[in-house]
This record gives structure tokens, sequence and C-alpha cells, in this order.
């Protein structure tokens, strides 16, 4: 997967929030066999160096890192915070979040399509967490993105796709943007789905992190990703409303 | 053979009390001028509740909490052993349901066998889960018992003091400094806890209360004469010096979800300082040649320290032969 003219090996992206400990973290980045990993920063953290211990663990990782805005309510918040991001880890990629409700922490595509013009101009490569209304994506396109990451779900709720053919659409009218889908995903069969959709990457926190069991977890996505990459590459079957027999009737012999 | 013991959290006093106990003589130094808040052991919460923390490293955590409360058991008596409850809205049950899976010790209560055990959270939850072997302490008073304790038994606490003494012959140094240390122990890093104190006459609760929710978690632990512990905030960093108003505000939402109560309220104190962790936030006992390092506590030093108290002095003095090996790790 090429984004932002950087060659992926991985279409899983992994979060590294929410995990029993920085250990289980690495194990569980070493299982998806993922390529980058998004990190949320907090002002404290970030402002002082004083986050430096938790920070050097996720560079020792050895993958990239992109820096996202979790938790920012506003544009103006979310370019402060990208400008943090791009100091603390040196990258000009930032994955970002203009969170427009508390409670279902929808993207405030408003703020969104703001921000994001604001960071493309100044040079950063936004990675825009959106839903898949395909006029916010025209505006985020316009605004200087080269990637979309529209939602699967609420972030966090594990409910998997929401809308498959508001993901479908998004896919026919974006052939050639990459589509990552960022949050809302809980199993790896919601993973595996949204690759057969033919969507570029899924990104995944939660449904690792919170797992009893994260770097298993992580490796169950490792290979749903994969299958489902696979599946759409391998062009599915088309469904039938009827019965077809897998084995020619014809010539079967005759029972009496 | 004698031990110093550099650091006076409740690493190194539970560390002095084992020792003296097993009739070695202790000496413990530590840098503040008095038991205070140079310390992470100064804020803690004081629960002992190896099954409602067994969410992270399951059965180790279990294991060794156990190990510890026995130990404080048989010593503290001012120990609370009314268990613990864990408590979540009704729209956050699944977050009850999840940690339950992974734990054990624990009966589910309905909202009736809540309002039995807490009649102040009556009919405030559906479901609860309830710890009843679990107890909780007096942090500070646990220290100043402890600090006693090696008095009594002969040991030696100075105060104000700098230690820089090496391990030499029969004369170990055991170093209990926390993130001190992390100069010496390279995979050490600090994670920042802040809590506060408050005091309420018109609230009682009998046992510390977690409130588990995917936004705000935290606990209560109540203490003597209507003061409530709420703790504790989590945060990647290792700056002790200040205590963010955002945090001020998560915990005291935690509080006033667990019972509007708590927003009326008088704020007796804000605390923050910093825990030592090791990136699995496991505590280690490494043995070098000049000092044994026993830290990465994290978030379980009162419910931990004994336990490994114990072990350190097991290999001390019981399995001399095995020196060379370096307990980098727990197992």
């Amino acid at each position: 997967m090429l984004v932002y003219d950087t060659q992926l090996t991985s279409r899983l992206l992994l979060g590294t929030s929410r995990y029993p400990s920085p250990a289980v973290l690495t194990e569980a980045v070493k299982a998806s066999g993922t390529d980058v990993v998004t990190v949320s920063l907090r002002r404290e953290s970030s402002s002082e160096r004083s986050g430096q211990g938790f920070f050097s663990i996720i560079r020792s990782l050895g993958v990239r890192v992109l820096p996202n805005t979790a938790g920012c309510h506003s544009a103006k918040e979310a370019v402060t915070t990208a400008h943090m991001a791009r100091e603390l880890f040196g990258t000009t990629w930032i994955k970002l979040e203009v969170i427009g409700d508390r409670a279902t922490l929808q993207p405030d595509v408003f703020g969104l399509v703001e921000a994001a013009r604001i960071l493309a101009n100044e040079g950063f490569q936004v990675f825009p967490y959106t839903t898949e209304d395909l006029v916010v994506a025209d505006k985020l396109l316009d605004a200087g993105c080269r990637v979309l990451m529209p939602w699967g779900a609420p972030i966090g709720s594990g409910q998997g796709l929401n809308n498959v053919p508001g993901l479908r659409a998004m896919r026919a009218r974006f052939p050639s943007v990459p589509l990552i889908v960022d949050a809302g995903i809980g199993v790896p069969s919601h993973a595996a789905r949204a690759m057969e959709l033919g969507m570029d990457g899924v990104l995944i926190n939660t449904a690792v992190s919170r797992a009893g069991d994260p770097s298993a977890m992580a490796g169950a996505f490792n290979y749903a990703v994969k299958a489902g990459r696979t599946a759409y590459l391998a062009e599915p079957m088309m469904p039938s409303d009827v019965a077809i027999p897998s084995t020619p009737e014809a010539g079967l012999a005759f029972l009496a | 053979m004698r031990v110093t013991i550099v650091g006076a959290g409740i690493a190194g006093l539970s560390c002095a009390v084992e020792f003296a106990e097993r009739g070695v003589p202790v000496e413990v130094f530590e840098q503040g001028q008095g038991f205070g808040p140079q310390s992470c052991s100064w804020f803690a919460g004081g629960m002992l509740a190896p099954w409602c923390e067994c969410e992270h490293s399951a059965e180790l955590i279990a294991k060794l909490g156990e190990q510890s409360l026995a130990w404080w058991t048989r010593r503290v008596p001012a120990l609370v052993q009314r268990g613990s409850l864990v408590v979540a809205h009704g729209r956050h049950l699944s977050e009850l349901v999840a940690l339950s899976r992974r734990t054990t010790h624990y009966e589910w209560l309905d909202s009736t066998a809540v309002a039995r055990l807490e009649p102040s959270l009556a009919d405030r939850f559906p479901r609860a889960l309830f710890f009843k072997d679990e107890a909780h302490i007096d942090p500070r008073g646990a220290l100043r018992y402890l600090a006693d304790r090696v008095i009594a038994l002969g040991g030696r606490i100075h105060f104000g003091i700098t230690c820089t003494d090496e391990s030499q012959g029969d004369h170990l140094v055991i170093d209990c400094t926390g993130l001190a240390a992390r100069h010496q122990l390279q995979d050490l890093r600090g994670v920042k806890g802040e809590m506060l104190l408050l005091r309420s006459n018109e609230i009682v609760l009998q046992r510390p209360v977690r409130l588990v929710d995917p936004k705000t978690s935290a606990y209560i632990v109540p203490r003597a004469e209507g003061v409530f512990m709420i703790g504790a905030t989590m945060i990647e960093s290792d700056d002790s010096t200040r205590m963010t108003a955002r945090s001020v505000l998560e915990l005291l939402s935690a509080a006033y979800a667990l019972h509007p109560t708590f927003g009326e309220a008088e704020v007796l104190e804000l605390g923050t300082q910093v825990r030592p962790a090791f990136p699995d936030n496991m505590p280690r006992i490494v043995w070098r040649r000049d000092r044994i390092y026993i830290n990465g506590f994290f978030r379980h030093g009162y419910l931990l320290a004994p336990a490994f108290a114990q072990m350190a002095a097991d290999a001390v003095l019981k399995e001399k032969g095995c020196r060379q090996v370096a307990y980098e790790n727990h197992a």
C-alpha cells in the first residue's frame, strides 16, 4: 500500500493506547506485523518532554510512527497538537482527529476540513479520521489530503462496519485514494470484511489492546487483514438468490 | 551479615522489616527529611486488592498479592479486611463482565446486595463485583508502623541522608529508591499518578470502591474520620511537579459519578508523584555487584512489596550460592 509516497508492506495499522503494559504493546506490535503505529499525545507529556520513557519505547519498536490528535475538540487544538507531534517524533505524518461529540466521539467534519487545510498547507501529510460522507471526503481531498480514514463504527465501540453500502460507495467514488477504516472494529472478521470491500487498510486499537491476550489478537488481525485483501484481489463470487449446485447434476446415477 | 537499605518508601521499609525479623541488623537511609511527598508511597491508595488489580498480569499479581496480603494481615492491626467493590454504570456493564473474565475470588452482586454492603450506594448501580477477601490500609499509617517495627527490632532509620554505600563482603546494600535509580536501571520509566483527599461526613463507605468507566476510571478508598482518597491517574510522564486541572476534573467527576454527595465534600489535599515502572509494569529484583535493586512497583507498591521483600530475603539468606543469578525479572 502506497501512502504519501511511502510503501507499506502491512495493511494493518495499530494504535498504542490502553495496553496493560508497554511490554505487552511491544509483543502485540510484533505479532501484528504492522509497519505503522499511531500514538496519541497528551499535551503535558509532550510539552515538557517528560514522557520520554514511553516515547522511547515507541521509537524502539522500529516501525513508523503516525502521531494522532486524539481528544482534540477544535481545529485549533488539533493544529497545536500536530505541531507538538512533529517536534516530538520528527515526522510530518499526522492522523487528524477533531471530535465533535463527546458521547459518540463522532468527527466534527467542519473542524476536520479546516484543520486539514491548515496542516496540509504547512507541509503535513494528513490522515483524516472522517465519516463515510462523500461530500466531506471531496472537501478533505481538496484540502490536500491524499488518504482518507472513514470510520467503521464509533471509536472503541467494537461494533464493526455500521454502514457497508456507504463504504462501498466511497470505494467506488475514490478508486485511487487509499482508504483506511479507522475505529469501531471489534473482531478480526470485521477487519476481513473491510478488506473484502476493497478498503486499503484498517487501523485497530482497542480490539487488540483490550483483548484478554493482546498479542494473540494482534496476530489474528494480521491474518484477517491478509485474508480479506487476498479475497478482494481474488474477485469474490457473486451471491445468488437461488441454490446453484457445485457439482453437475446431469449424468448422476438414477437411484429409484 | 548486615543490610543497608536505601529509600524509606514501601519497598524499602517492607524489606527492612523482613530482614530485621529474620535477625539481620538493618539500617535504612532516606534522603527526605521524613515520610512525605517525596515518595510515591505517600500518595498510594493502600488497596490490598490482588484480584481486582489482576486485570493486568493476572496470575502473578494474584499470587504475589495474596502472599503480601497475608504478610500485612499478620503484622498491621489497622488493616481493614472488608473486601472491595467494583461498580459500573448500567451502560458500561460490559466493562465489569470483561474484568470478571480475567480474575477470580469475586461474586456478582445485584442492586439489593450492593445496598446491603454499602447503604450509601443503594439504587445507584444495578450490578457490582465484590471481592470479599481484599483489604485496605492507610498507607501513611502503614509506613510509620513499619518504621516503628524496624526500630523495635533494633534497626535504625536515618532521614535526610543520601547513602552512596556499595555492597562489600557481608554488608549488602539494597536500593529501593524508585525512579531515582533510573540511571542504574535502564528500562525504568515514570508513570505519573495524581490523587486527591476529600472529607465528607455525609457519606460512609466501608470498603474501597472502584468505578470502572471507559473514560474516567477511579477508586475511592475510605480512611478514618470521613476522609476519602480518590485516585489515581496514570499518565506516561515523569514530571511530578504539578497536578493538572484536567486530572482534578477527571478524578472529581469519577467521585461525583459514584455519588453526588462528593460534590459537597471538602478538598483536603491534591497529590502527585511518579511511579517507577519496568516495561511489563511488574517489579524486579536486580542483583548487581554493588547493590541489589528492588524497584518498578508501578501501582502495586503496597500490594506487592512484602512479597518481593520475602523473595529478596530468601535469595540473600537461604540461597547464598546463587549470587551469580541476577534476578533481572520477577520469575
